[in-house]
């Protein structure tokens, strides 16, 4: 069978698969939809929370950018993992006691205002549609590259599975499509890395192959090889970054406290029963995300390393491009990969000086990968139908955040505070149903400032919802001026900062014009710094909060007593 | 009130506290520790095939936080029972 056959096959038994879950889990009432009825297992929402945070951008291009980062692709793997430390030991269980629907839920009431409430919903519905617009792009990409379909016709597809089952299903269907989709994900990222690692240095386990010698015969180091292959080929070496200390340092602040304060994923820590659940089920989705992450940094110097030797020849003095493996012509076609004989002498050469001829796509890690290594078409039919599991899964997690915010934070607890429960539940499905149409849109038409803005989504989530969300747990006595003045204070900040540097001087952009040294991508951190301290500012100086929150939030500090996640 | 006694409540927070900040000591010493601001002078370390530094950066304190998440729900739990605050 061609790869193309087996493509739909495996990738429309996957659809058919959702579509199952989502007939089997719909949803009967608005506890159902927010939160999957506040009953999953820990362990089946760990997975969950895996599948709804690794997004198609973890999935394709993560390990491409890290081959292409060396060192500081650390940012990301600390970063996007850290964060859940945080949200283990220091938000999640305190939020799952508190027992309500959403993040601007537990603002407004901790908060005990409605300014603090409507900020938190715009923030959250900012912060989510900047996500999902670039998932609805990676759905169409993956179509158009493994099934032939045009981008706009993969869109309509992506954007049809998850209108039923979002709209169908709520929270309960999403969890549980994402259980599917989560095992669908992590086997076809696996199974790929598994034969490229076996083929370069003989160990079954990435992990381990990442620090083991080559299986050419020469004895090598697999990380000592391309450390000398990059000085030589005029790049920096590879296990030693770019960046400055300090702007390493704040980009991984800014990511980790980023991802600890995204509503998606702190939402999903609703949907378990018990406050014990809320631990470990935190624990457990970090462990599953550890299996891709801890993946992606040996695909990136495996892929690099079979890339420069495939390119370049093992002697270093570039191939006949009339004798180039297939694969560099099938992705030439795409235009990932493009080659200009400068020198005219007919070989392709890859280097980081003006030897280079070669104009390579960080994507292309990830995706040619199984046939850089040339493995089997059902492995090529798998890894589509991961990247697309990958785009679907996060697409659907963000999409239920924006229609709560929607029919709960804005109609619900704020305009119209006498809806029943039956009609709430239709205006949920409804704005469900209106996001997908705008989501699909944007990745349709994509606005090209999407990378720009993703430092936006993480840059606003650090400075706004994490400091608010910490000092409500941890500080019984702050109010709720100290705290509306600091998210708008944080917010402020970081955006001037990001909008500055990536929109209104993007060529001012480089390190001498950078505050501190700190890029926008880690300006978030600093933004949290203003948040607390001019939260603390105006508290000192106004009342603390009234008697009944301070019971309030000693109430939330123990887990007996925790019911079921409810709107009263 | 699901304590005993106030004394009992203060306790609890405290002990809380206490484990909270051991915790976020090892994942602050693990990431922006070894991985980043001492990477360069563990990098003189050789573990394996990797340079130290650059091993906790990409690989070890990933594993290091997963473990502190356990370790974290397992030390509550009993906590928990301890005060007799645990749920059912």
């Amino acid at each position: 069978m061609d790869i193309q056959t087996l493509t739909f096959i495996i990738v429309g038994g996957t659809f058919a698969l959702y579509i199952a879950i989502a007939i089997w889990a719909r949803a009967g009432s608005t506890n159902d939809f927010y939160v999957a009825g506040g009953g999953v297992p820990p362990v089946l929402n760990g997975m969950a929370t895996a599948a709804d945070w690794m997004s198609a951008a973890s999935f394709i291009s993560m390990a491409g950018l890290i081959s292409f980062m060396g060192y500081d692709g650390a940012v990301y793997l600390m970063g996007w993992t850290g964060g859940y430390v945080l949200l283990a030991l220091c938000l999640a269980p305190y939020l799952r006691k508190f027992g309500k629907f959403t993040v601007p839920d537990f603002i407004g009431d901790r908060y005990y205002s409605q300014t603090a409430r409507t900020v938190a919903v715009f923030c959250a519905i900012f912060v989510c549609f900047t996500y999902v617009a670039g998932q609805m792009r990676g759905v169409g990409v993956v179509f158009s590259r493994f099934l032939e379909v045009d981008i706009v016709t993969g869109v309509l597809i992506g954007m049809a599975i998850v209108f039923f089952y979002t709209v169908l299903g709520g929270m309960k269907g999403i969890t549980y499509t994402q259980v599917a989709q989560f095992c669908v994900m992590v086997f076809a990222y696996i199974v790929p890395a598994v034969f490229i690692s076996i083929m370069v240095t003989g160990h079954i386990l990435p992990q381990t192959g990442f620090g083991a010698t080559l299986s050419d015969g020469s004895g090598m180091f697999l990380l000592e090889k391309l450390d000398q292959l990059s000085v030589d080929l005029g790049f920096n070496e590879y296990t030693s970054g770019t960046k400055s200390t300090i702007d390493v340092f704040f980009i991984t602040f800014a990511l980790m406290v980023g991802t600890a304060g995204l509503p998606h994923v702190i939402v999903r820590f609703f949907t378990v029963p018990k406050v014990s659940d809320a631990r470990k089920s935190a624990g457990w989705a970090l462990a599953f995300i550890a299996i891709v992450y801890t993946t992606a940094p040996s695909l990136a110097a495996f892929a690099r390393t079979n890339m420069i030797e495939t390119i370049n020849g093992t002697e270093m003095q570039g191939t006949d491009y009339a004798s180039a493996p297939s694969w560099i012509t099938n992705w030439e076609k795409t235009g990932l990969i493009e080659w200009e004989d400068k020198n005219n002498d007919g070989k392709m050469f890859y280097s980081g000086d003006d030897r280079n001829e070669m104009k390579v796509d960080r994507d292309i890690m990830v995706l040619a990968n199984p046939e850089i290594a040339n493995l089997p078409a059902w492995v090529i039919a798998l890894v589509a139908a991961g990247g697309v599991a990958a785009a679907l899964s996060t697409s659907a997690g963000l999409l239920l955040v924006i229609s709560t915010s929607v029919s709960h934070d804005l109609l619900k607890r704020n305009f119209a505070p006498d809806i029943s429960d039956k009609a709430e539940l239709m205006y949920a499905r409804l704005a469900a149903g209106v996001a997908i149409v705008i989501a699909g849109y944007f990745g349709v038409n994509p606005p090209g400032f999407v990378a720009q803005v993703v430092a936006f989504a993480f840059g606003l989530a650090a400075s706004s919802f994490f400091p608010a969300i910490i000092m409500g747990i941890f500080s019984k006595r702050m109010n709720d001026k100290g705290a509306v003045a600091g998210m708008l204070a944080g917010i402020l900040f970081t955006a001037s900062y990001i909008i500055y540097f990536k929109f209104l001087n993007p060529t001012g952009n480089v390190p001498e014009n950078w505050w501190f040294d700190i890029s926008p991508e880690g300006i978030g951190t600093l933004g949290m710094m203003v948040n607390f301290v001019v939260a603390y500012g105006v508290f000192k100086m106004t009342d603390e909060a009234p008697q009944e929150i301070q019971e309030l939030v000693e109430s939330i500090r123990y887990p007996k007593g925790s019911g079921e996640a409810s709107s009263h | 009130m699901a304590f005993r006694n106030d004394e009992d409540k203060v306790a609890y927070w405290k002990e809380n506290l206490s484990l909270l900040t051991k915790l976020l000591v090892v994942w602050f010493a693990v990431s922006f520790g070894a991985g980043i601001l001492f990477a360069d002078a563990l990098n003189a370390i050789q573990f394996f095939g990797f340079k130290l530094g650059f091993w906790f950066a990409q690989q070890g304190a990933i594993y290091v936080f997963v473990a502190l998440i356990f370790i974290y729900m397992a030390k509550m739990n009993a906590l928990d029972k301890k005060y007799g605050v645990n749920e059912d």
